[in-house]
């Protein structure tokens, strides 16, 4: 499979068949305490392929309960996620395991990579829980190191590498296998504003090449790089200005009008 | 491209043994020195198991082997003792020809009787030489004994022969020297045919021995055939047998040698047997192992504890690595699994380093003691699968709080 799909000019009509990669309905997510805290409220989004989705809101707003929720690594309260037209909440357990190691892609603020293991063993990682042929896994990691630039360093160790290049390895471990989503939580929280730069680049590159891409962010530097930005404050989505415009995509928004 | 992953159409994560194994070797690789530290308890654990399971047997195997060469062949035959009952006294029904009869058993390899001679204080001289300073008579015990009891005590010759049926019938005057006794009366060589005298009798010295394997107090007595000692020193009847048996014939032996020399009467003899090598062996390993086995079940508990503790630490630091796993598609049970096959690999690798060293001890020990080293051979098998068991049980937990780890508070916890 190519990484370069034509997906910049795909038309749209396929969307009434091709499921949206993200499809949020009516999602609630609440923590219990005394009252309970409605992290997210009803929330509804559309991501399809291809789109750049910037999350953007201040601190303790339901950013990362949304991420968490995306990246199926927590439950809604009510609602229902479709991810790539399957119905997530009639997952079970290893059933959404499975699909976070094919669909979704992370990418964190603090890298999370693991010191003891070279930036290849650190994407190959990525492939570990994943179902399919492992034959070619070292090949597939060495393409996803040289797409973000580090073909020259895959025998290095994490900690030899700068903050940049510590995100770029785990930007290759994110685009490894080609998931259908790629979620990235303050990608640029421990970066510098050149090495910010240089990733934001990097996720223009990718949205250039059809990947979909949803960053969390509270940094407008970053969120203006995407297509479309999502606000979210005290758990209410709200997507910036009426017009899609020549984006390809048919959003749908339907957050509480306030 | 990525259409369509249609409804149902649902991935399960997976977890290859070569992928389990790889990432086992890498987490215990990563940090040698921890490895190491933490496998400690349990290959001393181990050690300790095997070191004294093997010194055990091989000791066992030592005392057992020395009584076969010697004990286990001797089969000897006495009168009960004497109750002190003059009016049930009991009669020595010994009889002269003991070694023939019982020669002719299957197991057999010599027998002969041998008896203590009351000269009533005689003592024994060599020819007369004139020294004025040393001393010429000797208080000498004095043995008679059947032609067939040299080869029942093994007796090797210095020079000289040994009593033959002949000498025992005709009661000739005639002796054998022990060497001590030799050494006294001062008669080094038979060829010249050298007397002795015990009180007024004279004997013909006709040979001198040099060692025997049992009975050594003939080494310092002067033994004379039991015809002379019946006609001439008033012996009324043998007052033991020896018997040298073929190995594993004593128990058989020992039913037989008293209806055979006393048909009527064979419960007025008492025969003593070596004792049963099963038992020896057996009574030893159980003292040496008792003890040993608890100090190594404790290193054991140690080790595993040692294992658990580590284990949890290295958890509770990797729980950014959970979280990350997790999000790759991990699911809690693939993280079990690894912790467990983490710490049952930490288990097994320090049961082998154990089991080496508990071998090399017992080599060692073996070597200063001249042994030669003895071990079961289950034991190399089963020890590092002893020691694969306690890493797993001692990983239970740590796996088990791992896989309860919530991806989302890992993930937050920094890498």
């Amino acid at each position: 499979m190519s990484l370069v799909p034509p997906a910049i000019d795909l038309p749209p009509p396929l969307s009434e068949t091709t499921p949206a990669v993200v499809d949020l309905v009516n999602v609630t997510r609440s923590f219990p305490g005394t009252p309970p805290v409605e992290a997210l409220k009803s929330a509804n989004l559309r991501i399809d392929k291809g789109d750049y989705v910037a999350i953007v809101g201040p601190s303790g707003s339901g950013k990362s309960t949304l991420l968490h929720l995306l990246g199926l690594l927590d439950y809604p309260t009510s609602g229902t996620y479709y991810l790539d037209g399957i119905d997530t909440g009639s997952l079970s357990e290893p059933e959404r395991a499975g699909v976070r190691s094919v669909g979704i892609g992370f990418v964190f603020q603090s890298f999370h990579l693991l010191n003891h293991r070279s930036t290849l063993e650190n994407v190959m990682l990525a492939e570990v829980y994943r179902p399919g042929d492992s034959s070619k896994r070292k090949e597939r990691a060495t393409a996803a190191l040289v797409q973000v630039g580090l073909g020259h360093r895959i025998e290095a160790f994490p900690t030899t590498l700068s903050g940049g290049e510590k995100q770029r390895v785990a930007v290759a471990r994110a685009l490894v296998g080609e998931p259908s989503l790629l979620l990235a939580d303050e990608p640029t929280g421990n970066l510098d504003s050149v090495t910010s730069a240089q990733i934001l680049d990097m996720f223009d590159d990718l949205h250039r090449l059809g990947i979909t891409l949803a960053v969390i962010t509270h940094d407008d530097d970053v969120s203006e790089r995407a297509e479309r930005r999502i606000y979210i404050r005290d758990g209410v989505l709200t997507e910036e200005g009426e017009e899609v415009g020549e984006s390809q995509t048919d959003s749908i928004w339907a957050a509480e009008e306030s | 491209m990525n259409q369509p992953a249609r409804v149902r159409d649902i991935p399960r994560s997976v977890l290859s043994v070569r992928d389990l194994l790889n990432e086992a070797t890498i987490a215990l690789t990563a940090r040698p020195a921890r490895t190491i530290m933490t496998a400690l308890g349990t290959v001393l654990g181990v050690a300790a198991l095997v070191a004294t399971l093997g010194l055990a047997k091989t000791a066992g195997s030592q005392i057992v082997s020395r009584f076969d060469e010697l004990e286990a062949t001797q089969v000897t035959v006495k009168p009960p003792r004497d109750r002190g009952n003059s009016r049930n006294r009991t009669v020595n029904v010994i009889p002269w020809d003991s070694g023939d009869r019982l020669e002719r058993l299957n197991g057999v390899v010599a027998a002969g009787t041998k008896s203590d001679v009351d000269v009533n204080g005689a003592l024994a001289r060599s020819v007369p030489v004139v020294d004025p300073l040393g001393q010429t008579e000797f208080q000498i015990p004095v043995i008679a004994v059947s032609p067939g009891l040299f080869d029942a005590v093994r007796a090797q010759m210095a020079t000289g022969r040994t009593f033959d049926e002949g000498h025992d019938k005709r009661g000739d005057a005639v002796a054998i020297l022990g060497p001590g006794a030799a050494r006294r009366l001062n008669v080094t060589r038979v060829d010249n045919s050298p007397a002795i005298f015990i009180g007024e009798e004279p004997l013909a010295v006709i040979g001198i021995l040099h060692d025997v394997a049992r009975q050594s107090d003939l080494l310092n007595a002067i033994i004379v055939p039991n015809g002379y000692a019946a006609e001439r020193m008033g012996l009324i009847a043998p007052s033991e047998v020896h018997i040298e048996v073929d190995v594993g014939a004593a128990e058989l032996i020992g039913t037989q040698a008293a209806i055979a020399l006393a048909p009527n009467q064979p419960d007025q003899l008492r025969v003593s047997l070596p004792p049963s090598p099963a038992g020896v062996r057996s009574s030893v390993e159980n003292d040496v192992n008792a003890l040993f086995l608890i100090l190594g079940g404790v290193s054991l508990l140690v080790g595993a504890i040692g294992i658990a503790n580590v284990t949890l630490v290295s958890v509770m630091e990797r729980t950014g690595e959970i979280g990350l796993r997790r999000a790759l598609g991990a699911s809690r049970r693939h993280i079990a699994t690894q912790f467990l096959f983490e710490s049952a690999a930490l288990g097994a690798l320090a049961g082998l380093l154990g089991t080496s060293l508990g071998i090399l001890t017992v080599v060692a020990v073996s070597v200063t003691r001249d042994w030669s080293p003895v071990l079961d051979s289950w034991l190399p098998l089963a020890a590092p699968i002893l020691g694969a068991v306690i890493g797993l049980l001692a990983g239970t937990y740590p796996a088990w709080k791992a896989s309860a780890t919530e991806p989302i508070a890992a993930l937050r916890s920094g890498a």
